[in-house]
């Protein structure tokens, strides 16, 4: 018996008996649901975050004395006492690093910004130095950006987000205005190009203004990070903890009393975690199958029961002992790649309602749907194989006579 | 001789007890005989007729199929002589439910890789010669028991082979419709097939040429009804 005649006996025999088919079927569809769903949404994730990495810039560095990525605020008191990083490290960074391209003192502030009885609250503050655009490559659009000369003299100017200047200038007047800050007046001379939302975040709720003015008014003893860009990260890193740890005074023996951070390193961190995501699902999805093999394992012991006398006629007519093993076997297949297929749609439905409903990010890898269409096949070939050879194994004379 | 079996034994075991369906047969059948097989409940006709028609294998003795030593071959070696050279016909007329005629007739071609276009040439053709041309899509729980019988008929038909074993072909039928398969019967062997039908009922076995009577696993008289 060929292929495709075992596959139209199968769905005639699935279609004779469909509640009996669905809740055979129910284990396969559950499992294979799970796993498309959150597949589905993680892959979502992944690629909204690829391209979070990827508009940050790939060549950036941070340095700061606390470890870029904390899971645990066990050694907090231990980054808490190490020596600030100063300004004077970043300049001696750019003189003696040559693999660094561009570096920038960053002090982050949330500060609520004001103007004309209009206010923005927690609005992203920065005070950067006017290489910051390079290393990040986020430009102005519209008027420029401050110079070093502005820096040098503590100058009160901004360049400001999309979302400041729409909120403030909705007729698209931003330039020359003045904004209040923390109580002091800035003069707007730039708007920077836009990069939209990530993660629920509004990334062009940004101000940035020069570090220097940024220390006037709010003290030097805030904290300070180092931002660098280069071609070849790795090598910028050695450069740099050279320069700083003879600068910090760090003992030979001792780890470095700073860390670095890169968008590499996040990644890994977000990689790791949707990885234990990952074999949560994968836990649960496999006990979901086995339990759906298990039961279509015992669907098919049953039908093979019931069609005994069938089976017997069907040996006598001609059946070989592998025709009956294999009309049992592609029955079964049959019934576990339906299942699975249901599943998949399912699957992908359940996870389009989630995101809608939650915002997440969604979208269905291929990768995901032809496992799923591979595992319910292989479910079916591993659990109809029992019942397919008890079949097989029947003796004709006694199938005949079975009542 | 079509059918040649020496000193058939075929006994089944149940616990302890031995049942010895089949003592010692021997038996030979030539080409487009017509032999009925008679004798009382439980004598072992129709474990005879598995063995003969190759459902099954004796304990010992010899059995010769069209020159072939059948007796000691393989499972999927008998599945396909029966395959090519019998057709079974059944009390219980032994239809796959759920599937229309046309379906259960071209069965045995499945079996034997043909294609879907001549498969239902071939059974329509089968059923046809049945008389069951305006039946081919009806299930069988669909027909009357004599239309069912032509249907098993016409499946057996459908290979076109040498010898068609009839297990009480009429034992489900009233005298009416009993008498049109037998004449259906008659009719085949006419047209060149070797038919053997088991049969309680004398003026039933009576149509063939020849009656074999049997007891307890023996045979124990062959009557010639009519000369050839
Ligand atoms: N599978 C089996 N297991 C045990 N005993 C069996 C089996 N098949 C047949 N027998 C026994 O073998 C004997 C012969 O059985 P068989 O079916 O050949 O009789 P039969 O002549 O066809 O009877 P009937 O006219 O009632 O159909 C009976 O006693 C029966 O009980
Ligand atoms: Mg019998």
């Amino acid at each position: 018996m060929d292929f495709l005649e075992g596959i139209k006996s199968a769905i005639f025999y699935l279609r004779s008996n469909k509640l009996r088919s669905f809740l055979t079927t129910l284990g396969i569809i559950i499992g294979v649901m799970t796993v498309i769903t959150v597949v589905s949404l993680i892959e979502g994730l992944n690629l909204k975050v690829k391209n979070m990495f990827s508009t940050l810039g790939t060549n950036v560095i941070y340095v700061s004395k606390f470890p870029f990525i904390q899971t645990s605020s066990k050694n907090y008191r231990k980054y808490i006492k190490r020596k600030p990083l100063t300004v004077e490290d970043a300049i001696a960074i750019s003189k003696h690093c040559p693999d660094v391209s561009f570096v920038s003192p960053v002090i982050n502030s949330s500060s609520d910004v004001k103007y004309k009885g209009k206010r923005i609250e927690l609005v992203h503050v920065s005070g950067v130095n006017q290489n910051y655009q390079d290393i990040i490559g986020q430009y102005v659009d519209e008027g420029r950006n401050y110079t070093e000369g502005e820096v040098d003299r503590r100058r009160f100017v901004c360049v400001i987000g999309k979302t400041i200047a729409k909120t403030f200038f909705p007729a698209g007047n931003a330039l020359g205005r003045r904004i209040d800050i923390r109580g002091y007046k800035f003069k707007v001379i730039g708007v920077l190009e836009g990069r939209g939302n990530l993660l629920g975040n509004d990334m062009d709720n940004i101000v940035n203004i020069p570090y220097t003015t940024m220390q006037k008014i709010i003290g030097r003893r805030r904290h300070l990070m180092i931002v660098v860009s280069a071609e070849d990260k790795e090598l910028a890193m050695d450069e740099m903890r050279g320069v700083l740890r003879v600068r910090r005074k760090t003992p030979e023996k001792a780890e470095d009393d700073f860390s670095f951070g890169t968008q590499d390193m996040l990644l890994n961190f977000y990689k790791k975690f949707t990885g234990a995501a990952f074999l949560v699902m994968i836990g649960i999805a496999s006990l979901a199958l086995l339990t759906g093999g298990v039961g279509i394992m015992n669907i098919m012991y049953v039908t093979v029961t019931e069609r005994t006398r069938e089976i017997g006629i069907r040996m006598a007519i001609g059946a070989k002992k592998r025709d009956i093993l294999w009309q049992f076997l592609i029955e079964t297949i049959t019934i576990s790649v339906i299942g699975g297929f249901v599943g998949i749609l399912a699957g992908i439905g359940l996870g389009k309602m989630i995101s809608i409903v939650s915002h997440l990010p969604f979208a269905v890898a291929l990768w995901s749907v032809l496992t799923a269409f591979i595992v319910s096949a292989g479910l079916g070939i591993v659990f109809g194989i029992l019942p397919a050879r008890k079949a097989a194994n029947l003796n004709p004379v006694e199938a005949l006579r079975y009542e | 001789m079509l059918i040649i079996a020496k000193h058939l034994k075929k006994s089944y075991r149940m616990g302890k007890v031995k049942i010895e369906a089949v003592r010692d047969v021997s038996i030979e059948i030539h080409k487009n005989a017509f032999v009925s097989i008679m004798g009382p409940s439980g004598s072992g006709k129709s474990t005879l007729m598995h063995i003969i028609g190759c459902l099954d294998k004796p304990d010992s003795g010899e059995y010769f199929l069209n020159e072939k030593d059948v007796s000691k071959i393989h499972d999927d070696e008998l599945a396909e002589i029966r395959n090519k050279f019998i057709g079974f016909v059944f009390q219980t007329f032994n239809l796959i439910p759920r599937m229309n005629a046309l379906s259960n007739v071209e069965m045995p071609l499945v079996y034997r890789g043909e294609k879907t276009k001549y498969r239902k040439e071939k059974a329509i053709s089968a059923l046809e010669k049945v008389g069951l041309g305006h039946r081919i899509y009806h299930n069988p729980n669909e027909l009357s028991g004599g239309e069912r019988q032509r249907v098993a008929i016409a499946r057996a038909l459908v290979t076109d082979p040498a010898i068609i074993i009839a297990d009480e072909p009429t034992g489900n039928l009233d005298s009416k419709t009993g008498a049109e398969i037998l004449s259906l019967f008659d009719k085949l062997h006419k047209n060149g097939k070797t038919i053997i039908m088991i049969t309680h009922q004398r003026e039933v076995a009576e149509i063939a040429s020849k009656i074999i009577h049997i007891k307890d696993g023996n045979i124990t008289d062959r009557e010639i009804i009519k000369e050839m």
